[in-house]
């Protein structure tokens, strides 16, 4: 490990929170010379951090809270493609479209279902890239991938996805906090939760954005809900500071924040004696880890200290700010060759060997209605895959030589899958740059590497035309406890008690169900 | 049964324990058991209920079926619903395997003990009648202290020392740190007198109604921009300012309410009252291309109907729009009747926001007085000129001939007369419409086209316009027919082309003439000057004698745009030859001369303040409401008519409730939840949590409240002294229970480890806008100015792209960078950093309550932030012209952040910081001036290097958990 703290405490109860922990060294040297007692109940209500288990070593004592199984992943990426890309020109193969191209699309496809923009009857759509046998598991993939398509032994597909949201923010909410409202807690938070944090310098949960855009579903998709806020997802910056604030005002240095941080520790320990408040302690320990963080965070977030062939792997480029991040409109800038979410998958290494527990990558850009050159199947999607698809690759590549793939699960996806149709609006003709399909939720291609999933494995089928599942379908809900479950959190059990209620990922019916058929 | 289950369970659902002991409660115990488990089913939505069995009353559960009666009193063995649920049996068992429900054993015992111990019915408790318990607010408190520890002993902690209480009273009333002077005053002499004196002056301060805005802002999903992708800006800031006014005002909440929801409805309603009605324009609004106008219309007015009840009433509405409610009593039809009352506003997702409220400040509205002046004057001119023009017309110099008229006639009844100039002036009944019918004779002879001229009369504001509405004198000649009339039939002869000296875009003058009513030739913004339309005879008339025609003036659009003066003309000149009437240099120069009167006044309408607000469509342009089956708005079902939720308080009984109804039922004596809901949040703000700690929810899913005497103690104050929120703070805050000190012992952290029961005064760390108010404020550089458009304070560059959106974040100077946090621009998609890291919102939807969090991104915020580094550059200098010694000025300076005595051994830490710090920028003095610089303090005669060690000790002072916290 690269990433060195100094000054970092001799040893302490810290070695599985998020946030380093509630409890910090400073604290557990003050609770010793404070000289008063809390007495047992308080004293583990600070140590657990509101009756949250421990996984660790030191504090076994609370660890009923969380249900554990055996993990099969100690970590997440979690890859995100924001707008939902089309399954039908990447991974889905459909050649009976190609018979029906821009015929009406046949009645059950439309009795009774709501489209975000199509209206009338729409035609099919053929697939719009050539798809080949890939792999010795003989996957079908899209032309769009060269990359991944030397690695496809290493996924497994699941390509009967399906969601009830089918418009973009709720359906973002739906896949990453179990539920389509905002308030509830995002899945890297349910993780960071139950499993703690490996590096107590660094969040416990941190999000990487690429694309130009937040996805719609806006800072709550990894918020932490009614889970404490210290689980909530920090959003790492590629220009500026990495996280907001994070630098020293000019003037003072390290060692004299340092001095700042042992007065006010000691005159909030004053304050604690006289108020007896835990929150107070709280936020002593709070400002440990922030003056943690200013050396810790800067450190892995460069990239320069990759070697070359690293970098090539991935197609990263440290130190690149995308044009798209401060353009108006980001789709007009779109390039094959921007290095964005590369740098972010490599950065997503870099943090998962640090410790981090769940890296969020979103990536946005791939609502591809058609209404625009700059959201078409046809022009855009090709320039978005190569964005992705030697990055991704690279990533795979390079967990699996850091002996990581086996324990960290990779997920990649989008909220939703997109028509058989052609979208059907104001410019109903199939033309160049305005080929486009609606948002689809009865069907959509996901897939899962790594972490005890079963690899080079299709899952699931769909029907001639792709839009409903005929094999294994899968919900929201199954991959969400999946995911749990691979985390060794029972999905069925690991919930948080809220408003009466215990809360879980996977909501309060017991929908879902975890996938043993794509286990390893 | 164990009776450790039972305190298990209690613990689960957020209750005191049950222990064996006690009667199981049913509205607390088992109603959220057979809510959770048994409503979707057998509850109030018929749509999913099975076997036409329903639970959820108790003429229901008494009811018997064939299979047996659901419950039988005392008698849980011959009860439907105990064997169903204890079968063994998996074809009857319930819930079935399939709901994947499963009732757990504490449960279903609780729910036997219930039928065992009589089987009654109760509603959940917040739908029941509001009482007032006897007593004080204090003896309530203590009730419920003793009702926590049953063996006695709790007793209200002592009074807060007098600095903590002044300080405490401060950011709960104003948001603010009281002043130095103030905490002096009153521990010199603590009475009650002085203490009752106090709460009435900061109960006066202006700063009163800034801080509590803050909270209805939240509420009101307040925000400066409209949301989703484009996220452009919006004015809001005058009904943010209506708000601080009306609180400042101590508007009672039922006025509160009904001008916010329907001020606009009001009889002669002021100006204000319109400003009231922006609360519910506060909805997003989606300028995304390609997007459909209706859905995010429907999309805001659901949003308005959500928040209303959930803001009012505290019940959750998203369920009702899919679906009857499973928990509460609420059908997806009630639902839609609610929302028929507000679908019926002119709003609909405009990109403009129409309609909206011009607010000129007096300097502008005098400008634009005058300018309007001079446009009349101008105009006059203008038709002065035009008429000399004319006259030389009428004088048959020209191609055109002015018609003579033998009858004219309006279908409106209005009266129409012929001038001696042959210009038609139109008087008496003013209809919504009108049909002009002139009846004349064509000489014999070639008839090529006609002319119609619009002509001005003076308005009753003294200025010309052509129509006979005096606010908008437009007019829209909506179709025009020339009949000829042979042996008493009419002929009607076919238009060819057209063309008219102005018309306004979208009403082009060959809609006159295009056989559809709907559309027509208007000639606005140009309506108070005469105009020229020329309609061309498909084929020429070729007469032989005189011939009696009738020409017909339809004039559809409604609203009295109809023409107030015209004149007719015909031509024997081919169409070709016919140009139009080209201005003689009279005209043109009067025209220039209108014109740029005209451009001011446009520059001058575009710096006006226009503000979102409601407005009621005309009776005849109502919006039929359906049901959207499953909430899909594309998807329509029956038609409903308006109607206010029933079940909760008396309903006004009228036919068609209007948004005003529905204000005086959310505010009515009898209504159950408005009371507690408010007084919940009054008291949450107060103390850090509410009673009920799902300030969002009072449904039967929402957390059963702690000490819920207390709740219906403060709710019925609230209610029966006059909804006033001053007189419940006054109340609150004048007890005992307010002023405990916060220090908390062992045993109080054991029994009431987050003070729900106030067994010690409350603690907690203030709010975001607090946190920097405070800190400006005690930095001495804090500005009260109050009112006004939003402000940005600095922050990181580069944050705020919202894409497809120009405007960017340029950091204030002066006055505007130091103003409350209020003031701080809102952008949804981007809220301010440092706001949204210590829990503020983004006001993207109703936010009910802000959760308090503790992390490292909060304290990065208060170290580096230059708002909070340009603060402790404010409190050094204060510090730093202090006398005394440095340990004499180090107590001096954190005195006046944390408002007490503060003793020499507390700031030991910093003489040493302050020590250290100084070695170190006497050691690089570069550094020392970089940081001055950075914290904007002009260091005076002080060195460079002093001035920088006192903003590191001044920076440490303005963390410290005392001062950022309230106690």
């Amino acid at each position: 490990m690269f990433c060195h703290t100094p000054n970092r405490p001799s040893n302490d109860l810290s070695s599985t929170s998020p946030w380093g922990h509630l409890v910090s060294a400073n604290r557990r040297q003050f609770l010793a010379r404070g000289g008063f007692s809390l007495g047992a109940v308080a004293l583990q209500q600070l140590l657990a951090g509101d009756a949250r288990g421990e996984g660790g070593p030191t504090t076994a004592a609370s660890r009923d809270a969380i249900p554990m199984l055996p993990a099969r992943a100690k970590r997440v990426i979690y890859l995100h493609m924001a707008g939902s890309p089309s399954q039908l020109d990447l991974f889905d193969y459909k050649p009976d479209l190609d018979r029906l191209h821009l015929q009406d699309a046949p009645a059950a496809f439309l009795e009774g279902k709501r489209f975000a923009f199509i209206k009338g009857v729409p035609k099919v759509l053929a697939p719009q890239f050539r798809f080949a046998r890939q792999g010795e598991s003989g996957q079908w993939m899209s032309e769009l991938w060269p990359h991944l398509s030397r690695v496809v032994d290493k996924l497994c597909l699941i390509r009967t996805v399906h969601t009830d949201q089918f418009n973009h923010a709720p359906a973002q909410l739906f896949v990453h906090t179990g539920s389509p409202r905002l308030g509830n807690a995002s899945l890297g938070a349910w993780a960071t939760y139950g499993l703690g944090s490996e590096n107590q310098n660094l969040p416990g949960f941190v999000v990487l954005l690429s694309g130009g855009k937040t996805p719609d579903g806006g800072k709550s998709l990894w918020g932490s809900g009614f889970l404490p806020s210290v689980y909530q997802g920090v959003q790492c910056r590629t220009a500026g500071d990495p996280v907001l604030y994070l630098g020293n005002p000019g003037g003072i240095d390290r060692g004299l924040r340092r001095e700042m941080l042992d007065t006010l520790a000691r005159m909030n320990e004053a304050e604690f004696e006289r108020s007896r408040d835990p929150e107070t302690l709280t936020r002593i320990s709070q400002y440990e880890l922030a003056y943690r963080m200013q050396l810790a965070v800067p450190e892995v977030m460069n990239l320069a200290q990759e070697p070359e062939h690293i970098l090539r792997l991935y197609g990263a480029q440290p130190g690149f700010v995308s044009p798209a991040e401060s353009a108006d409109d980001p789709r007009v800038l779109y390039k094959g060759d921007d290095p964005t979410f590369a740098n972010n998958c490599l950065l997503a290494r870099r943090l998962i060997e640090n410790g981090v527990r769940f890296v969020q990558l979103y990536d946005w850009g791939w609502d591809h209605h058609g209404s625009s050159p700059g959201e078409s199947i046809d022009e855009t999607l090709p320039i978005k895959c190569q964005q992705i698809d030697r990055a991704i690759s690279g990533l795979l590549m390079d967990l699996e030589q850091r002996g990581l793939l086996d324990d960290t699960l990779v997920i990649w996806g989008g909220e939703f899958g997109r028509t058989p149709m052609l979208q059907n609006n104001v410019r109903a003709e199939f033309k160049k740059g305005f080929v486009g399909r609606d948002h689809h939720p009865f069907a959509y291609t996901m897939w899962l590497a790594g972490g005890g999933i079963r690899e080079g494995l299709a899952f699931g089928q769909t029907d001639e035309f792709g839009y409903y599942p005929v094999e294994n379908p899968v919900s929201i809900r199954d991959l969400q406890a999946t995911v749990l479950h691979q985390l060794g959190l029972d999905p069925h059990r690991f919930h948080y008690k809220y408003q009466g209620l215990d809360q879980r990922l996977i909501g309060p019916t017991d929908e879902g169900r975890v996938l043993r058929e794509i286990l390893a | 049964m164990k009776p450790h289950v039972l305190v298990l369970l209690g613990t689960l659902l957020g209750l005191r324990p049950v222990v064996a002991a006690d009667r199981v409660e049913f509205a607390r115990d088992v109603l959220p058991i057979l809510s959770a488990n048994c409503f979707p089913c057998h509850g109030p939505d018929e749509h999913d209920r099975q076997a036409g069995l329903r639970l959820d009353g108790p003429q229901h559960i008494a009811q018997a079926r064939n299979s047996g009666v659901p419950v039988v009193p005392g008698k849980p063995e011959q009860s439907l619903i105990w064997q169903r649920v204890v079968t063994q049996d998996p074809d009857t068992v319930m819930p079935p395997p399939s709901s994947n429900k499963v009732l757990k054993p504490a449960q279903i015992e609780l729910v036997r003990r219930w039928i065992a111990e009589g089987g009654e019915w109760q509603r959940h408790w917040a739908f029941e009648p509001l009482r007032r318990p006897p007593g004080t607010l204090d003896d309530q408190v203590l009730e419920g202290l003793a009702r926590l520890a049953p063996s006695g002993g709790l007793r209200l902690r002592p009074r807060a020392r007098p600095e903590t209480l002044v300080r405490r009273l401060s950011l709960d009333l104003i948001g603010l740190p009281p002043s130095l002077e103030e905490v002096e005053a009153f521990s010199a002499n603590p009475s009650e007198q002085a203490w009752a004196e106090l709460v009435e002056r900061l109960l006066a301060r202006p700063q009163f109604g800034e801080h509590w805005a803050r909270m209805w802002l939240d509420l009101a999903r307040h925000a400066d921009t409209k949301g989703y992708e484009k996220d452009l800006g919006r004015t809001v800031w005058p009904w943010r300012d209506w708000v601080v006014r009306a609180l400042n005002a101590d508007l009672s909440l039922e006025e509160f309410t009904e001008r916010q929801l329907a001020g606009d409805l009001r009889d002669n309603p002021a100006l204000d009252d319109l400003v009231a009605t922006a609360f519910h324009r506060n909805t997003m609004a989606n300028d995304e291309g390609g997007t459909d106008d209706e859905e995010f219309r429907v999309a805001a007015v659901k949003d308005r109907v959500d928040t209303t009840v959930q803001v009012w009433m505290g019940l959750t509405m998203g369920c009702s729009k899919c679906h009857s409610h499973k928990y509460d009593p609420i059908s997806q039809a009630d639902y839609y009747r609610f929302y028929a009352i507000f679908n019926q506003t002119e709003d609909a997702d405009r990109f403009d926001d129409n309609p909206r409220l011009e607010l000129p400040t007096p300097e502008q509205q005098q400008r634009r007085d005058e300018m309007q002046r001079q446009l009349g004057l101008r105009q006059r001119d203008l038709n002065e000129a035009r008429r000399r023009q004319e006259d030389l017309e009428l004088q048959g110099q020209g191609p055109w001939k002015p018609l003579v008229a033998k009858q004219v006639r309006s279908e409106g009844e209005a009266v129409l007369t012929v001038g001696d100039d042959r210009a038609i002036a139109v008087s008496g009944p003013k209809p919504d419409r009108d049909v002009y019918l002139i009846e004349a004779t064509l000489p014999a002879g070639r008839h090529t086209a006609l002319r119609l001229q619009a002509l001005p009369i003076q308005q009753p504001d003294g200025q010309p316009g052509l129509g006979r509405n005096p606010a908008d004198p437009n007019f829209v000649l909506s179709e025009l027919h020339l009949d000829l009339v042979v042996d008493g039939a009419a002929r009607r002869q076919p238009w060819g082309d057209s063309k008219a000296d102005f018309s306004q875009p979208g009403w082009p003058v060959a809609a006159a003439i295009d056989g559809d009513l709907k559309t027509g030739w208007a000639v606005s913004p140009r309506s108070r000057e005469s105009h020229v339309a020329q309609f061309e005879l498909q084929t020429p008339l070729v007469l032989d004698s005189e011939t009696p025609v009738r020409i017909t003036l339809s004039q559809q659009y409604g609203g009295s745009l109809v023409l107030a003066r015209f004149r007719l003309w015909t031509s024997d000149v081919a169409w070709g030859e016919l140009t139009l009437p080209s201005p003689s240099p009279d005209v043109e120069r009067a025209q220039q001369s209108v014109a740029q009167v005209q451009q001011q006044l446009q520059q001058l309408a575009g710096e006006i303040p226009q503000l979102p607000v409601l407005k009621e469509l005309a009776p005849d342009r109502r919006r039929v409401t359906r049901i959207h089956n499953r909430g899909n708005f594309l998807d329509l079902g029956d038609e409903v008519q308006p109607a206010i939720l029933a079940g909760f308080g008396p309903v006004p009984p009228v036919e068609r409730p209007t948004r005003a109804d529905v204000a005086r039922w959310l505010v009515n004596d009898q209504n159950p939840l408005t009371p507690r809901v408010w007084a919940n949040r009054i008291w949450a703000r107060l103390h850090g949590t509410g009673l009920v700690e799902t300030e969002e929810d009072f449904g039967a899913l929402g957390a059963w409240p702690v000490n819920g005497s207390l709740l219906d103690w403060l709710a019925a104050e609230y209610r029966d002294r006059g909804w006033s929120l001053k007189r419940l703070l006054r109340t609150i805050v004048l007890s005992e229970a307010y002023r405990q000190e916060s220090e908390s012992t062992e045993s109080l952290q054991q029994l009431d480890p987050q003070n729900r029961w106030l067994s010690r005064g409350a603690r907690y760390r203030l709010s975001a806008e607090a946190v920097r108010d405070q800190a400006l404020a005690v930095a001495g550089l804090l500005s009260l100015k109050q009112g006004g458009p939003p402000v940005m304070p600095p922050q990181p560059a580069g944050l705020w792209r919202s894409t497809y959106n120009g405007r960017s974040w340029i950091d204030a100077e002066g006055e505007d960078r130091y103003r409350r946090g209020l003031y701080t621009y809102q952008k949804r998609t981007t809220p301010y950093p440092s706001f949204l890291m210590f829990d503020g919102g983004s006001g993207e939807v109703c936010q009910i309550r802000r959760l308090r969090t503790n992390t490292p991104l909060q304290a990065l915020v208060t170290l580096n932030d230059p708002v909070y580094l340009e603060a402790a550059g404010g409190l050094a200098k204060r510090a730093l012209t202090s006398p005394g010694t440095l340990e004499q000025r180090l107590r001096n300076a954190v005195r006046l952040a944390v408002l007490r005595p503060v003793s020499a051994d507390e700031v030991a830490p910093l003489v040493q910081l302050y020590q250290r710090a100084l070695a170190r920028f006497e050691a690089s003095p570069g550094e020392g001036e970089a940081l001055v610089t950075a914290a904007r303090l002009q260091p005076g005669d002080t060195s460079a290097t002093e001035a920088a060690a006192w903003i590191v000790v001044s920076s440490a002072i303005l963390n410290l958990d005392e001062f950022l916290t309230r106690n």
